[in-house]
């Protein structure tokens, strides 16, 4: 009886700290943001109207710009602490991963939302035309050829830049520390220069100029010194797609040869010798312990390369503009899209080709997580 | 089953002298263990015999074979590796099945081998597994049971116990030791651990700085270290060693500390004679060393008295941190002595079993 009768009293002695708490609560909660919200209101105006001389301007941007992001983290922190402990629990995680979703969904997934409405819809964008985009994506003869050499790129630039990268990294693994260092740094400089950087590079090597004249490509003045007639090697099809692939396998092999490497250096010593006592000789070491044992590094690798080659653009746009049999899906989108101007089209191909990517960087992201638990 | 000959054998990494002119005779069937502290050169000395390091000078025998450049896989070895070395991609019947696999063994003779190891080793419930599903001490037998599979004329171990926890250790000891009289084959074993090799070795190698200091039996070993270094490393806890003179009085030899003063028993005076004068290293261990009144009856007493710095009880014994002069020494007595720090204690030395080291090379007198 007695023990009731206190508790009521502490309940009823707890109502005032309690609504005082709650009001105090409330207030910050509406308060802080409210200040937080103005401020970083004016110094924007300040930045966008304000006739300060342009140092001023850059230094308050940068104040703003941390200062402000700052100042929102710290303020949601606040409002959160307000929550009883297991609301704050709850919602503590937001207050960190919110700002980066909210960026993500503004510049990724509307934006990929608008292409899928888009796609919909005519060349300006106005009439809606159901699936006849998607079906010229399908049939139409570029794309059809698009198709065809996305595919030549994926399965050759892969195939060669992991094989080749594979290949380099065990046998500079072998040879002595300094000499690895200068064929690693040698194989890895293409990946140091832009994809049309490249092109222009091996424009040079590709270069043609009619019989007779002085030949300044390297491929035709070798031809020509053999005694054959130069050949216009970009224009020869459908050997002058892989012409192009062989300048993007140049670039990707140190890409290849560097993740690859840095797996074989992760393999103990132990385990080769082991193997090596167990009789294996350098091919039966290479091919049952060393390639099951970077298996995960192999897959990452090549679809990361599968993923780069299905976009693959820069190289076909900088040689061959798609001319001459060469078209791929990424290069027929910006012409659909920035020489036709047929937005329904562009968007159609886009969703394409993410259609394609998908699937790839699903498997690719799952074996990321695989890998952080190795074997 | 064959004896391996280390002859005249030197390793070198670069200005490194791994291992300085090694020579030993390994009988067949013998259990041999390498011993001594970590860069003593005593993995490497297992290494040039698997063939994973190249001798520098010398030669290397198995059997009557001359090895230097025969390939690992064809000296008719197996090792396991500290680390146990598993392939991590394969199961642990895979593991073990690898090397018969390669030597292109028949299939039933592969899995008959496999199973009888597995059977052996207690882990035929763990073949399917693969290596990062086991325990360490699962993973050390997949590692003995690689190495049994292949029946080699020589297994090679380095330092297998050293990552298991020091229960399993002991218990993984023991099996090690019955496995070799299970087999019968040569087994060498690199450890640094001076106890493992008093329990398992048929012969233990002490090495120093790539130099082998002295290779007898556990017994022998502790009995009648051959310097120094293999008299302190040999015996827990160590021998304790004072510097002392020989000196000659009334026709009794007597060890002289300084601090205290030492009768030399009848039998041992001889050998010792020739060194009258001389400054020598006095040993004694501290299993030799009694508190007195529990003296067992029937020693070469020679009586000590030593200030108490620090007492250990064990249980069935006391290690008694001793100071006589500024000198420290351990002794180890009956746990019924009731002594405390700073105390003055009478202790009594069984000379008999006293050693006696040259005090400029170190080597034992007697």
């Amino acid at each position: 009886m007695k023990q009731t009768s206190t508790e009521e009293v502490g309940r009823l002695t707890g109502i005032l700290p309690w609504l005082g708490t709650n009001l105090s609560r409330l207030f910050v909660s509406l308060f802080v943001p409210a200040v937080t919200f103005y401020v970083l209101l004016v110094v924007f105006r300040f930045l966008r109207d304000g006739q300060a001389p342009q140092w001023v301007t850059a230094i308050v941007a940068i104040i703003w710009g941390v200062g402000g992001v700052l100042a929102l983290f710290l303020m949601a922190n606040l409002i959160i602490e307000r929550f009883p402990a297991q609301w704050k629990r709850r919602l503590t995680p937001f207050v960190f991963v919110g700002p980066a979703l909210a960026i993500l969904a503004w510049y990724l997934f509307i934006p990929t939302l608008r292409t899928l409405w888009a796609s919909l819809f005519d060349a300006r964008g106005e009439k809606f035309v159901g699936f006849q985009n998607y079906v010229y994506a399908f049939t139409s003869k570029a794309m059809l050829e698009s198709f065809r050499n996305n595919l030549i790129w994926l399965v050759v630039v892969t195939a060669f830049s992991v094989g080749f990268g594979l290949i380099i990294a065990v046998l500079a693994d072998r040879t002595h520390p300094a000499f690895e260092t200068i064929i690693k740094a040698l194989i890895f400089m293409p990946m140091a220069i832009s994809m049309v950087g490249a092109s222009v590079i091996w424009k040079f090597i590709y270069e043609f100029r009619p019989p007779g004249a002085e030949q300044i490509g390297l491929l035709n003045a070798i031809v020509t010194a053999l005694g054959a007639p130069p050949q216009a090697w970009l224009l020869k099809q459908p050997w002058n797609t892989l012409f192009l692939v062989v300048i993007v396998i140049w670039l990707q092999t140190g890409y290849a040869m560097v993740i690859i490497s840095a797996a074989i250096k992760g393999i103990p010593a132990e385990l080769l010798e082991a193997g090596r006592i167990d009789g294996a000789n350098e091919f039966q070491a290479f091919f049952k312990i060393t390639v099951p044992y970077i298996r995960g590094t192999l897959i990452t690798v090549s679809t990361t390369i599968i993923l780069f080659t299905l976009k693959i653009f820069d190289v076909v746009q900088s040689m061959t503009g798609g001319n001459f049999g060469t078209q791929v899906i990424a290069n027929e989108q910006y012409s659909q899209m920035f020489r036709a101007f047929n937005f329904g089209r562009g968007a159609a191909i886009a969703v394409v080709l993410l259609l394609a990517v998908i699937p790839v960087m699903y498997y690719n992201l799952r074996q990321f997580a695989q890998q952080t638990e190795a074997f | 089953m064959a004896s391996v000959t280390y002859e005249n054998v030197t390793k070198r990494f670069g200005e490194v002298v791994a291992v300085n002119n090694m020579n030993l005779e390994v009988q067949d069937k013998e259990f041999l263990v390498l011993v001594g502290p970590s860069g003593c050169g005593k993995t490497t000395a297992l290494r040039l015999l698997a063939g994973l390091e190249e001798v520098t000078h010398g030669n290397i025998y198995i059997g009557d074979r001359l090895v230097n450049d025969i390939a690992p896989k064809d000296r008719d070895i197996a090792m396991v590796f500290q680390s146990y070395a598993l392939y991590p991609h394969m199961s642990v019947y895979d593991n073990m099945a690898f090397g018969l696999k390669l030597r292109k063994t028949p299939k039933a003779e592969i899995d008959r081998r496999v199973k009888e190891a597995a059977e052996i080793l207690g882990i035929s419930q763990l073949l399917d597994r693969k290596p990062k599903q086991l325990s360490g001490g699962q993973r050390q037998r997949v590692a003995v049971g690689r190495a049994i599979v292949r029946e080699p004329a020589v297994f090679l171990f380095d330092e297998p116990l050293s990552n298991l926890d020091a229960k399993l250790r002991v218990q993984t000891r023991a099996e090690l030791a019955k496995l070799h009289l299970r087999l019968g084959t040569t087994f060498i074993y690199v450890t640094h651990d001076q106890v493992e090799a008093m329990t398992m070795a048929t012969r233990i190698a002490v090495m120093r700085d790539g130099i082998l200091q002295q290779l007898d039996t556990p017994q022998n070993l502790y009995d009648h270290p051959g310097n120094v270094f293999v008299a302190g490393f040999i015996g827990s806890p160590s021998m304790n060693f004072f510097d002392a003179t020989l000196v000659e009085s009334d026709g009794q030899l007597f060890v002289d500390g300084g601090s205290f003063r030492l009768e030399v028993p009848e039998d041992k005076i001889a050998p010792l004679l020739p060194h009258k004068g001389k400054e020598v290293i006095f040993g004694i261990r501290p299993e030799d060393i009694h508190a007195k009144p529990f003296v067992p009856p029937g020693i070469a007493k020679a009586d000590m008295k030593a200030d108490v710095d620090v007492t250990e009880l064990m249980g069935n014994e006391i290690f008694v941190y001793c100071l006589t002069g500024n000198k420290s020494f351990i002794a180890r007595v009956d746990p019924r002595l009731r002594a405390r720090p700073g105390e003055q204690i009478e202790l009594a030395l069984n000379m008999a079993n006293m050693h006696i080291f040259e005090r400029d090379t170190e080597l034992a007198i007697i």
